[in-house]
């Protein structure tokens, strides 16, 4: 049972909000995966998640800004259907990770945080993603794609706009 | 806590264990720099700037966040401190624009200090630096995000100072900023905006110059200015305020309030009417010459000497052909206490009559009545800061007397006082509460029964009322107490809570009134049955000398009856507008002669008959008392040609009705020795001489306008006023408690609470454009665009 009447979330996530906020000693614990979780639903961390949220921990909207603003995961305005997230940090940058960015800009005809015109394709360039052993790499969504090349990146764009990918929102 | 030894950059040093390293240098007169520490605010840690060295501590520490401990031997200036703290400026300044030449901090900023002391003139960045605009949050907090070092004193200032919380920190890292509550995305014209009490303690805290004020951005540089200290003409909390002052070409313009040294009674604080509101003074609406009704009905601007002679010599022939009892005299809540005592001596010795009063605020003939005979029962302003336990009932201190709220935030954060709130609304205060109590609505007076012992009285005196139980032993079990008392209890309610709180040994009082006289007006006499010091009229004691009238006079609404029945001849108002504050028809005053003393055509102005141009309390010297009894110095700050202060034009009216001047003003009385100030080699002793009399009330008073006249007879006649002159000259509080008698008979409540808020200050708050413009915005008009310096 929801605690907020009119929730903007599904029944399903406003249920996981409602647990989740008992899961800590501290009601404000639950903000960052309250945010993620968030995200996930809506597509991008939209005035009415912050205040639904902030409504949730008894926070102000302020405060929810505050910490949303910080990690760099967090959205506040829509990404394409499948984000690109493109890592340039140093393994991925000394095995041509500017190579691929560059490539995908290229390709997609839009630069860091834009979005194709379809809302098909966003595009990032992001900080490393843990993949460092297989660079350069990217991730799609929650997709991995590692050791690339661009005729590689061309496929992995070709099968996400064919619709076969997973999409996560 | 038990006292610690330890040495700093050699000296021995004692302080209570747990004191910060920071404080106790500093105590001791060595100073740390520090850009985030900020004293009563929570430790920060943010800038590094107070690292000092510890033996046997492996790295440089920070004095703000160390707590002294027995043995601890600290260097604070060393070679590799000034290293750590001069890379730690060039850091900061990596990304600041180094405007210091049309920064409004420049000349008053930590980081231009710490940045001329420890020489860090260089960077050693090559990236550019990350500009952004300057931002217009409100009408009076601006933010310049360049200037920022990011040291979180705002946002703690306004959360834990004002909890308010509108100020917070987003993003992350050098692009990390200081953002208010209102959202671009939420703000009609997509820009960051601030929703909050508008007060600039945000302003005040910051070190630099990233955050601004509206009134003052890049209108001067502070050694430009003259700077006055005197008493903020707002609220009856009187915070000290320091005025900016500048000349211009006619007089002296108050360019800032601020709060400069944090040496008054307020300490750190002043809200947004003592920052901003000074500039109703600067007012082009404001009358500059006197103004005489013609029989046609206009008014003719004439000169002071013919107003003078036209008011005294009407005033005269009404006196002598229709009776000083045809007479009625108003003053004001802004006058000086030797004013307001001046007005009402006028009124009583030379017009012959007690038809004296003022706009009431409070009811303190009740509250001192009460109190009669007690000693050290009424609570100074300063005990809100440190009382360990404070019962507020009625009032809403956070928008009617801010800094009491400031005050009593400030002690239940850091004494851990424990505050108990009795309100009929959910005043903000109750957040800071241990206990809150919802009064019904009209329930003030059962409550009082209620704590007084009358059980029967709880169904009225709660919502709840199974609440008043637990609220009642909670107080009763409190040894020091502080009872806080808002305007709405008066009369026999107020006399039964004071009763109640009487019964606990350790409890103080204070009354709540709403402007920064209204005591001293109340103190004073200015009222139709009350002599200064509430001494009954039929009873004058000390005034015995005065001659007065035995009949108690009329009060301000039986003044405005008699005016409609055709009674009242002529009416003398002080720097007050009760035809707007009661909603006088104008036509009462129709066979009145009206003479008013403003600086604005008011509605009471508007019906004058001869009007006299007043200076305010900003441009005249004297005393003011504020709600709790706590008397201050005010001085001259601002001056415009054209007006003259309510005192002098007193006296001379006075004097052209031919009446004695020196009878009423007791001047030309002290020492008149040899001042000697050419006496070369001995010319400091006559100095000295002449501080030593200043200090004993025994300096010459040559001039009938000299209000330390009339403060000699305050302090001479009026019971419980025993004040040290020397404490009044060195800017000091001084807490008074005037003897009055106990208590006669009833008497009519006239008690009119003001209403005001944060953002309105009576008549006066209508002509600060400051406070208009606040009102406006809150109300969600959309701001004036964004000026900058270069424009
Ligand atoms: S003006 Fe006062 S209330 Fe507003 S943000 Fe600054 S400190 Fe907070
Ligand atoms: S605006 Fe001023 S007070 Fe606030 S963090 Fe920046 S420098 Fe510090
Ligand atoms: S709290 Fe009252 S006295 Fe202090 S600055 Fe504000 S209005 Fe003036
Ligand atoms: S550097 Fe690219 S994944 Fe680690
Ligand atoms: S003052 Fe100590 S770290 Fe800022």
């Amino acid at each position: 049972m929801s605690t907020i009447t009119n929730s903007i979330f599904t029944p399903e996530t406003a249920a996981r909000f409602d647990h989740l906020v008992t899961l800590y000693p501290v009601k404000r614990s639950a903000l960052v995966p309250m945010l993620l979780y968030a995200q996930d639903e809506v597509g991008y961390v939209s005035d009415a998640v912050v205040a639904e949220i902030a409504q949730r921990l008894d926070l102000l909207e302020l405060d929810v800004r505050n910490v949303l603003s910080y990690y760099s995961m967090l959205r506040t305005k829509p990404a394409g259907r499948y984000n690109v997230q493109v890592c340039t940090n140093i393994s991925c940058m000394l095995r041509g990770g500017y190579e691929i960015l560059d490539h995908c800009k290229h390709k997609l005809g839009i630069g860091h945080k834009e979005v194709t015109a379809d809302g098909v394709f966003s595009l990032e360039e992001v900080e490393c993603i843990g993949a460092c052993c297989w660079a350069p790499a990217m991730q799609v969504n929650y997709d991995f794609h590692d050791n690339l090349t661009t005729v590689k990146v061309d496929e992995i764009i070709e099968t996400y706009r064919a619709g076969k990918g997973k999409d996560v929102k | 806590m038990a006292d610690v030894t330890f040495t700093v950059d050699g000296k021995q040093i004692t302080a209570p264990a747990g004191t910060l390293l920071i404080d106790a240098c500093k105590s001791a007169g060595i100073e740390i720099p520090a850009f985030c520490y900020y004293p009563g605010l929570s430790l920060q840690a943010a800038c590094r700037m107070c690292v000092v060295r510890i033996e046997k501590m492996p790295k440089l520490a920070t004095a703000c966040t160390t707590t002294v401990a027995e043995g601890m031997v600290v260097a604070t200036e060393t070679p590799e401190i000034t290293q750590a703290r001069k890379a730690t400026l060039q850091l900061l300044l990596g990304n600041h624009p180094l405007d210091c030449p049309v920064c409004d901090a420049g000349g008053e900023c930590e980081l231009q200090d710490m940045t001329f002391k420890y020489g860090a003139a260089d960077s050693f960045y090559t990236e550019p630096k990350n500009h952004r605009e300057e931002q217009n949050w409100s009408p009076v907090v601006y933010f310049d995000r360049p200037r920022c070092i990011l040291c979180y004193r705002c946002v703690r200032m306004c959360g834990e100072g004002m909890d308010v919380f509108a100020l917070g920190i987003q993003n992350r890292g050098s692009s990390a900023v200081i953002a208010p509550n209102i959202a671009p995305s939420l703000s009609p014209d997509n820009l960051a905006h601030l929703d909050c009490e508008q007060c600039g303690m945000c302003i005040d805290a910051c070190p630099v110059g990233a955050l601004t004020s509206g009134a003052y951005r890049y209108k001067t540089r502070p050694w430009e200015m003259n700077h006055v200290t005197t008493v903020c003409t707002h609220c009856g909390d009187g915070c000290k305020t320091t005025l900016g002052v500048r000349s211009t070409s006619d007089g002296a313009e108050i360019v800032r309030g601020d709060n400069r040294d944090k040496s008054g009674i307020n300490g750190d604080f002043l809200c947004n009417k003592g920052r901003y509101a000074f500039d109703f003074a600067n007012s082009q609406e404001r009358i500059t010459t006197p103004l005489v009704r013609q029989p046609n009905g206009d008014l003719k601007p004439v000169s002071w000497e013919e107003a003078f002679t036209v008011a005294g010599k009407k005033l005269r022939e009404l006196r002598d052909t229709r009776g000083g009892k045809s007479i009625g005299v108003i003053g004001g809540n802004r006058l000086t206490n030797e004013e307001a005592y001046l007005l009402q001596k006028f009124a009583r010795t030379v017009l012959g009559t007690n038809n004296v009063d003022h706009h009431r605020t409070a009811d303190y003939v009740t509250f001192t009545q009460a109190l009669a005979g007690q000693k050290g029962r009424t609570a100074s302003w300063n005990d809100t800061k440190s009382y360990p336990a404070v019962l507020i009932v009625g009032g809403d201190p956070t928008n009617q007397a801010p800094g009491t709220a400031w005050n009593l935030r400030s002690d239940v954060r850091l004494n851990k006082a424990r505050l108990y709130v009795a309100n009929t609304s959910e005043i903000k205060l109750r957040r800071q509460a241990r206990a809150f109590l919802q009064v019904a609505p009209f329930g003030y007076g059962a409550l009082a029964g209620y704590l007084a012992g009358d059980a029967s009285a709880a169904s009225n005196a709660a919502l709840d009322p199974t609440a008043l139980g637990g609220f009642l032993e909670a107080v009763k079990g409190e040894e020091k107490l502080l009872i806080l008392i808002g305007s709405e209890l008066r009369g026999a309610d107020l006399k039964r809570l004071i009763e109640f709180g009487l019964t606990i040994p350790g409890a103080k009082f204070a009354l709540l009134s709403d402007y920064a006289n209204s005591r001293g007006a109340a103190d004073m006499g200015l009222l139709p049955d009350m002599l200064p010091g509430y001494t009954p009229v039929p009873t004058p004691g000390p005034f015995t000398e005065h001659n007065i009238p035995s009949e108690p006079g009329l009060d301000l609404l039986e003044i405005f009856d008699a005016a409609a029945a055709g009674n009242l001849s002529a009416l003398y108002v002080v720097n007050s507008n009760p035809v707007a504050r009661y909603g006088v028809d104008p036509a009462a005053l129709k066979d009145t002669f009206v003479i008013v003393q403003e600086m604005f055509l008011t509605e009471t102005a508007q019906l004058a008959d001869i009007i006299l141009p007043a200076a305010n309390l900003y441009e005249k010297s004297g005393s003011v008392t504020n709600s709790y009894g706590d008397l201050q110095l005010v001085q001259k700050a601002g001056d415009r040609s054209g007006v003259r202060s309510d005192f002098e034009m007193i006296v001379r009216i006075a004097d052209k009705m031919g009446a004695d001047v020196k009878a009423l003003v007791p001047f030309g009385k002290g020492l008149r020795a040899d001042m000697g100030q050419s006496r070369g080699a001995q010319s400091g002793e006559a100095d000295r001489h002449a501080v030593w009399l200043t200090a004993n009330n025994l300096e010459p008073k040559l001039s009938p306008f000299d209000p330390w006249a009339i403060l000699d007879e305050i302090q001479r006649l009026v019971p419980g006023y025993d004040l040290l002159r020397l404490q009044l000259l060195s800017g000091n509080d001084q807490h008074l408690e005037p003897a009055a008698a106990a208590a006669t008979a009833s008497r009519r409540d006239l008690v009119l609470p003001s209403g005001d808020g944060l953002f309105t200050s009576g008549t006066l708050g209508r002509f600060s454009p400051a406070l208009n413009d606040v009102q406006r915005y809150q109300a969600g008009e959309p701001l004036i665009q964004i000026q900058t310096a270069a424009d």
